[in-house]
């Protein structure tokens, strides 16, 4: 796997052969997981019976008696991979996952969980499916004229993980340090309009700290309790940060909830533009880890490899800010969306409230549908959703405007 | 005993013990290339004893220098961050004890939560009995600054006879309003919470249920799981000031001691209401006897009697609590180590509230002061939670006496107050 970087600390990928291999490598014994084999299938199985999560629906006794004794190469064992969705039962409406990945291999050590999660989570996706990647912008129809008297703002992130390290629930602080020295170096080397300049949490000036949060960028330890259980705040905030470009359009979060999460943002309704550098920036930085012998996570089943579940594929969500407040209240808003294959949040983010009938729009899928796809679902799908509005700002009705189920 | 202390480099398996370790799986297609299968009874049969094995979740961290791992504590304020040193960090981070625990697992709520200029926090906490031998490098020194210089050769004496109080039936009730004896208990052979598994937590609930199911007179009480509770008991418990719920404080939540919450978790308490013990919050057990008024005799007496009756079960049943000669009785936090009792009283002291003194009175007495609301919160209409300061180094009794004996002179000073009499004369030489 990859080749050593230069001026890193050594880090190989161990793949279980190469282990065994080695003859200075002992055999493997998590004493931490150990322990509690010496306890009944029952007396470990956590009681999920008031549980409303993916996992919670998925993981049988019998598959947890089968998971327990299994440990990836870095040691995630099932405990670290489920206790987030232990400890936060859920909500009688909102279903989470449930689950996380320690690492790389957690995807597939405990693909007997994972892969029921995954289908559940993204309408049925099959172990045998395979995802395509497309970040080629021109790809893209469109996109470059949402009307801006009702598009506020476009806005595309994903999230990219960093082959070689364990993911943020399992990580130590040396290999998030690591990331993100990796991460700065891979940042520093942008040009053009891409260039920019990197603020760890950590050191941070009041003023530094002012103007990230007046630009919306800034971002602060969680205090969900779904992201806290699942250990990713460990150490916080040692080796997070923020970088963006001078023209404040290109931002990336180092060590928050992934290795990396990548943001193209931008005001008005030119989701072309922004699609555009989102891909290009991308691209240019996955060219710069690879390099470095750290290439993004990645295989052909479950495209990006990220730390939740819900986020594989492209980890994609791409979305406007649009006033719509005569559809929005109108009881086929909830049903065109769901056709469109967009949602809905509030302005806020997940789980907020709209305001002054100003809605998040985005795709609802991460997963089977490329890049490109995923951005002319919601290009065409709020072009859409503006014309509604318009023909009800007129009394009309939008009937006609009904699409089919995409 | 000895706690064998492992370390990765001490571990010399051979080609036939690492394969005999794998459980063969019955077809190729089940297993997956990344995937290894532990047996435990191989193993323990391979080594020769169980543990043996190297520590994986560990293991890849000592890929990285010390350096790159060692936390930044620059920031920080407490006794952890305070002592833990680049060198004793590369001493300690490959040792683990042999149910797993690691340095991280201890020092991670020290480092997650930074701490405060004025409160002085420990900042690590035991995952196991073992970690107090492991980790003594690091957690020696930390009892010794937390402890008022325990010293790491130091014996602990526990006396828990009630006859050996003096007095103690007689607190002013116009002034005391309550009084309280709470300690903790670990059981031998489980790890403590922020470690211990589902398993075994619940198999500690299941012990301390037939054991407290056992006890009997004025003792005899009910078990209330957190789980299962009705809505009724539930507000009645709360009406109580009995229930305990699932810890805000990043303190405890950072430990890992809030895991699989509210699963065998619960509350027992006898019938009259005095007596009550908590399992699986921050420890197996917490104890506790009280009642209203001033008379910390009979709290003091029914919190011996109930706790050694508690101790003779546990230890019938093979499972006696941790304890050692030198750290008394072991518990999570290492502020609670020796004795983990804090006894107190709710006292009304309007005027000594606002003496300049009383501070430096409270100091000479051995005594801490809190809010009615317990740890970290304000006195409220001058009402004080007036507590023993230590924890080690002095027996049940003696921090009992501190209290009853410190109380009657705060008491004795308020009523001077009260006259516009001082107080100087009354203010008491260090103890």
């Amino acid at each position: 796997m990859g080749r050593m970087a230069s001026s890193f600390v050594k880090v190989p990928c161990y793949s279980l052969s190469n282990l065994l291999r080695s003859s200075s490598i002992m055999p493997f014994g998590n004493s931490h997981n150990l322990r509690k084999l010496e306890f009944s299938i029952d007396d470990e199985y956590p009681d999920l019976s008031t549980h409303n999560n993916h996992m919670a629906r998925l993981l049988t006794r019998e598959l947890y008696g089968k998971l327990r004794e299994r440990q990836t190469p870095n040691g995630v064992s099932l405990d670290d991979i489920i206790q987030t969705g232990v400890d936060n039962p859920g909500h009688p409406f909102i279903m989470t996952v449930g689950c996380v990945a320690g690492d790389e291999e957690s995807y597939d050590v405990f693909k007997e969980l994972l892969d029921p999660i995954i289908s559940e989570r993204h309408s049925g996706y099959k172990p045998t499916d395979i995802h395509r990647t497309d970040l080629n912008p021109n790809h893209l129809k469109g996109g470059d004229d949402l009307d801006p008297k009702y598009v506020l703002s476009s806005r595309v992130r994903t999230g990219r993980s960093i082959r070689g390290f364990c993911l943020p629930p399992h990580c130590s602080r040396g290999e998030r340090r690591a990331i993100e020295r990796l991460s700065v170096e891979a940042l520093d080397a942008l040009g053009g309009d891409l260039k920019g300049k990197y603020y760890p949490l950590k050191g941070m000036t009041e003023e530094e700290q002012q103007q990230l949060i007046d630009d919306h960028f800034l971002f602060d330890k969680p205090v969900s309790p779904l992201l806290l259980a699942s250990g990713m705040a460990r150490d916080w905030p040692d080796a997070r940060g923020i970088w963006h470009n001078d023209t404040k359009t290109f931002l990336v979060w180092v060590n928050e909830e992934d290795h990396l999460r990548v943001i193209s943002m931008q005001k008005g309704g030119n989701m072309r533009e922004v699609f555009t550098r989102f891909c290009k920036g991308l691209q240019e930085i996955e060219v710069i880890f690879k390099e470095k012998g750290h290439p993004f996570m990645w295989n052909e089943h479950l495209g990006y490899v990220l730390t939740c579940p819900s986020n594989l594929g492209t980890g994609l969500r791409a979305g406007v800010h649009v006033m719509l407040p005569l559809l929005s209240k109108h009881e086929q808003f909830g049903p065109v969306l769901k056709r469109l294959r967009l949602q809905k949040r509030g302005t806020g983010g997940v789980d907020t409230a709209a305001v002054g009938g100003v809605f998040d729009i985005s795709n609802a899928d991460r997963l089977g549908y490329s890049e490109v796809k995923l951005a002319q679902m919601v290009v065409d799908g709020v072009k859409l959703l503006i014309e509604m509005e318009k023909q009800l700002e007129k009394g009309k009705s939008i009937d006609h405007l009904i699409p089919q189920q995409k | 005993m000895r706690t064998p202390r492992l370390t990765l480099r001490s571990i010399k398996p051979t080609n036939q013990s690492r394969r005999a370790c794998l459980k063969t799986p019955e077809s190729a297609d089940q297993v997956g290339p990344s995937i290894l299968l532990l047996d435990p009874q191989r193993i323990r049969s391979c080594s020769g004893t169980t543990a043996k094995m190297p520590f994986t979740h560990n293991e890849f961290k000592l890929k990285y220098k010390a350096e790159e791992e060692f936390p930044d504590l620059s920031a920080h304020n407490n006794h952890m961050a305070k002592i833990l040193t680049l060198d004793m960090y590369k001493n300690l981070r490959d040792k683990h004890t042999p149910s797993g625990v690691t340095l991280d697992d201890i020092i991670q709520t020290g480092i997650d939560n930074p701490g405060h200029p004025f409160i002085m926090t420990v900042g690590c906490v035991a995952g196991d009995e073992e970690s107090y031998e492991v980790f003594k490098e690091l957690l020696d020194p930390v009892i010794s600054d937390r402890h008022g210089g325990y010293k790491a050769t130091d014996k602990h004496k526990t006396d828990l006879n009630p006859a050996n109080l003096k007095g103690g039936d007689d607190m002013d009730p116009n002034y005391v309003i309550s009084s309280r004896v709470r300690t903790g208990r670990s059981i031998k052979g489980f790890c403590l919470p922020p470690h211990c598994s589902r398993g075994e937590r619940r198999g500690i609930e299941k012990l301390s249920i037939e054991a407290l199911g056992k006890l009997s007179g004025d003792l005899k009480g009910k078990y209330y799981d957190l789980k299962s509770m009705s809505d009724a008991e539930q507000q009645q418990l709360i009406d109580d000031h009995f229930l305990f719920d699932k810890p805000v404080s990043p303190l405890l939540l950072a430990s890992g001691m809030g895991r699989d919450w509210p699963d065998a978790r619960g509350i027992w308490h006898n019938d009259t209401k005095t007596f009550l013990v908590w399992v699986n919050e921050e420890d197996h057990l917490r104890v506790i006897s009280m009642q209203k008024g001033g008379n910390m005799k009979e709290v003091f007496n029914r919190f011996c009697l109930g706790l050694q009756k508690i101790e003779e079960i546990f230890k019938e049943k093979g499972h006696p609590f941790m304890w050692t000669e030198h750290l008394g009785y072991v518990l999570t936090c290492p502020s609670n180590l020796g004795t983990g009792l804090r006894g107190g009283v709710h006292v009304k002291l309007p005027h000594m509230a606002k003496h300049p003194k009383l501070e430096e009175i409270l100091g000479r007495l051995r005594l801490q002061k809190r809010g009615t609301g317990g740890v970290d919160t304000a006195a409220v209409g001058g009402v004080y939670d007036v507590s023993n300061l230590d924890r080690i180094g002095s027996s049940e009794v003696q921090q009992v006496q501190m209290v009853v004996d410190g109380v009657k002179l705060l008491i004795e000073m308020e009523k001077c107050l009260e006259k516009n009499q001082p107080i100087d004369s009354l203010i008491p030489a260090q103890k």
